[in-house]
């Protein structure tokens, strides 16, 4: 069997972009990223299933014929898992959103604290300041949500 | 010969009604509890009863609606996959009997107040269901969905409330795990090309016919989507970032469970499909790099879950380290390494949730004289907290033996290296752990003056140390200790288990019968 070019390059094709788009910062451009890699491995089934043939109906034709079915079974399947992770990614950047008012993804705090203790070679291992800064400013952004 | 092979489908199908059943019952807090509590307990019945048979009878075998292994999904439980569903039902219930005693499902002051969250039991009955998929499934793209429900059971639980640092710890979390499974998702499409085939017993005879450039490519293409999942490093760095965040009993079966369902899908990878071994001294620097990267990171941290994620990245190292060696004892030893870790990391999280309940937080520089308060916390967290570091007579103290040994056993420079290795890493853990009970436990009690004093009104339900979340968590410790004691039986039958992974005949004969199709 030769494989489709034609299907080899739009799925490469698809899958660059979709690593490209993956590795923004915002989470819409990532979820497109993600969207566009899993239509990329989609196609890629379509290139393992072989040269396109009769329907796989059994008793109906020959067999020598016949597309194979198991590929599309599968892709059938991944596309329906993709769309529910779809589903949640949204509710998850919609929730960023209403949070934030942005969907761009943030820094952790605590190993943003640690690099910084790192670079001022701080090794003392009493952080209580530091860490009592960070939580005054979670305090002061819950109570900002309830006002809203 | 399979009397019991109809049981096989349970631990998957059970749970998937249970949370149905559950979802129906929204708002009904009881009934959710007891049928969650039903559904485990039955399941747990069940996997003993199939321990039992793969172990005398063989592998049990199921092939769904009657269609042979080339076209339709097989499930199969042998040894190694009886095992592991047993101990992820036992952390499971423990879990969910902690949640339960918690009288909430998270462990979460701003968002979701004192109601119980509806979605909570039928979400974690769908992760347990999704981790038995995985394990029972002949099959790589039934796997592959059984890592997809798993996924999306967990990226549920992960941002449960939905509060800002879960929803930024649950995008790392949720496009790291994505990302792995597309990349699984490639190599399944990849190999069916390659071998017209996805049932992992029938790849395993074809695997063997194609060139062997081809076979290499697949085979790092499935080792990176498995590794991604098991926090092996260098792909480890989303686990200490998204896993601290979540409630207690939630980053409880996470450790426990997700990334060793990575592991389980890599020791089927190296056994069944490549058991040449091509890749074994790779696997053995990330399993190296992967214990010291994971405990040096271990030992920087303040706050006890994160400190608790390092240690967890570090030991999946050890585990590797198993894999790697490829010979029955170090395969033997990595089994027992995962049913132990699964269980002590599960524990030592509880543990924190406790912690947490009384003393207000988890970061361990605002934390102190807690012994004082209460000395049954400090046992419940002393126990597991040696155990992770291997002291003798505690099971991780057997499992790391045995990992040493079948380490110098196999001899060469690499795995001498890896033996030192992972004596450091051992010391270093036993390090981290220790300065935390130090502080935690020993050190001066927290300044007034800071409003630090400790409030366990703070933590929802009255009584900080409660019946209810306290006896699930002794129970849990028990069980870890348990596994000490039954360290001579278990071992006999891990054994059994690798040899039967490492001579692939059991496996391959149960599903494809005695003259196999090629």
């Amino acid at each position: 069997m030769s494989p489709n070019i034609t299907l080899i390059l739009v799925a490469a094709t698809l899958l660059g972009t979709g690593v490209y788009l993956l590795l923004a910062r915002s989470i819409v451009r990532a979820l497109v990223g993600f969207l566009l890699m899993g239509n990329g491995i989609n196609i890629l089934f379509m290139v393992a299933s072989g040269p396109a043939g009769d329907v796989p109906i059994l008793d109906q034709g020959d067999p020598d014929q016949m597309a194979d079915p198991i590929p599309q079974a599968l892709v059938l399947t991944a596309i329906v898992i993709t769309l529910a992770m779809t589903a949640f990614v949204l509710s998850l950047a919609h929730r960023a959103w209403q949070l934030g008012r942005d969907d761009l993804l943030e820094d952790d705090e605590e190993s943003a604290r640690i690099h910084r203790r790192a670079e001022e070679n701080d090794m003392s291992g009493e952080s209580t300041d530091d860490a009592d800064v960070i939580a005054a400013e979670f305090a002061e952004e819950d109570t900002g949500e309830e006002e809203r | 010969m399979n009397d019991f092979s109809w049981l096989v489908p349970l631990p998957v199908v059970l749970p998937l009604v249970g949370a149905g059943i559950n979802l129906a019952a929204a708002g009904r807090t009881r009934v959710q509890r007891i049928v969650s509590m039903t559904t485990l307990t039955v399941i747990l019945l069940i996997t003993m009863v199939l321990l039992f048979a793969a172990d005398q009878r063989g592998p049990q075998v199921v092939q769904v609606g009657g269609w042979a292994p080339t076209e339709g999904v097989v499930l199969i439980v042998d040894r190694l996959s009886a095992l592991m569903v047993i101990v992820s039902v036992v952390v499971t219930m423990a879990v969910l009997r902690y949640s339960i005693g918690q009288g909430r499902s998270s462990f979460d002051n701003e968002s979701d107040g004192h109601a119980p969250l509806p979605v909570f039991h039928p979400t974690m009955l769908v992760l347990s269901a999704g981790v038995s998929t995985t394990f029972i499934s002949g099959d790589l793209f039934h796997m592959y969905v059984g890592f997809e429900m798993l996924l999306a059971a967990s990226f549920v639980l992960l941002t449960l409330g939905g509060t800002e640092a879960r929803v930024r710890a649950g995008v790392t979390y949720v496009f790291v795990s994505l990302l792995s499974s597309m990349l699984f998702l490639i190599a399944i499409a990849m190999i069916y090309s390659a071998t017209g085939t996805v049932n992992l017993a029938v790849l395993a005879d074809r695997l063997d016919q194609i060139p062997t450039d081809t076979a290499v490519v697949l085979h790092v293409l499935l080792i990176l989507g498995f590794c991604v999942k098991a926090a092996v490093f260098p792909m480890s760095g989303w686990l200490p970032d998204s896993y601290p965040t979540a409630p207690a009993p939630v980053t409880a079966v996470f450790a426990g469970l997700l990334t060793k369902v990575g592991i389980y899908a890599l020791i089927r990878t190296q056994t069944l499909l490549f058991p040449d071994g091509t890749l074994n001294n790779v696997l053995m620097w990330a399993a190296l790099l992967t214990m010291l990267v994971g405990i040096l990171g271990a030992v920087t941290q303040d706050d006890i879950k994160r400190m608790l994620s390092f240690t967890l990245v570090s030991h999946i190292g050890y585990l590797l380290f198993g894999i790697a060696l490829g010979s029955p004892a170090g395969m033997s030893a990595a089994i027992f390494y995962v049913l132990h870790h699964i269980t002590i990391q599960t524990t030592l999280f509880l543990v924190t949730g406790l912690v947490e309940r009384v003393g207000g937080t988890t970061a361990s520089s605002h934390l102190g004289g807690l012994a004082k308060i209460s000395p049954l916390l400090g046992i419940l967290f002393f126990v597991p907290a040696m155990n992770l570091a291997g002291i003798p007579p505690f099971s991780g103290f057997l499992g790391k033996v045995g990992l040493m040994q079948a380490g110098v056993a196999e001899g060469g420079w690499l795995p001498m290296v890896l033996v030192a290795g992972s004596v450091v890493t051992s010391l270093l853990t036993l390090y981290a752990v220790a300065r935390v009970w130090g502080r935690a436990f020993w050190g001066a009690a927290p300044r007034a003056d800071e409003g630090m004093t400790y409030t366990p009104a703070s933590t929802g339900n009255g009584r900080a140390m409660g019946a209810g979340v306290v006896l699930p968590t002794v129970s849990l410790v028990a069980f870890g200790l348990a596994l000490t004691f039954v360290a001579g039986p278990l071992f006999e039958i891990t054994d059994r288990a690798s040899l039967d992974l490492l001579l692939r005949e059991p496996y391959l004969i149960a599903v494809l019968g005695e003259g196999r199709p090629r």
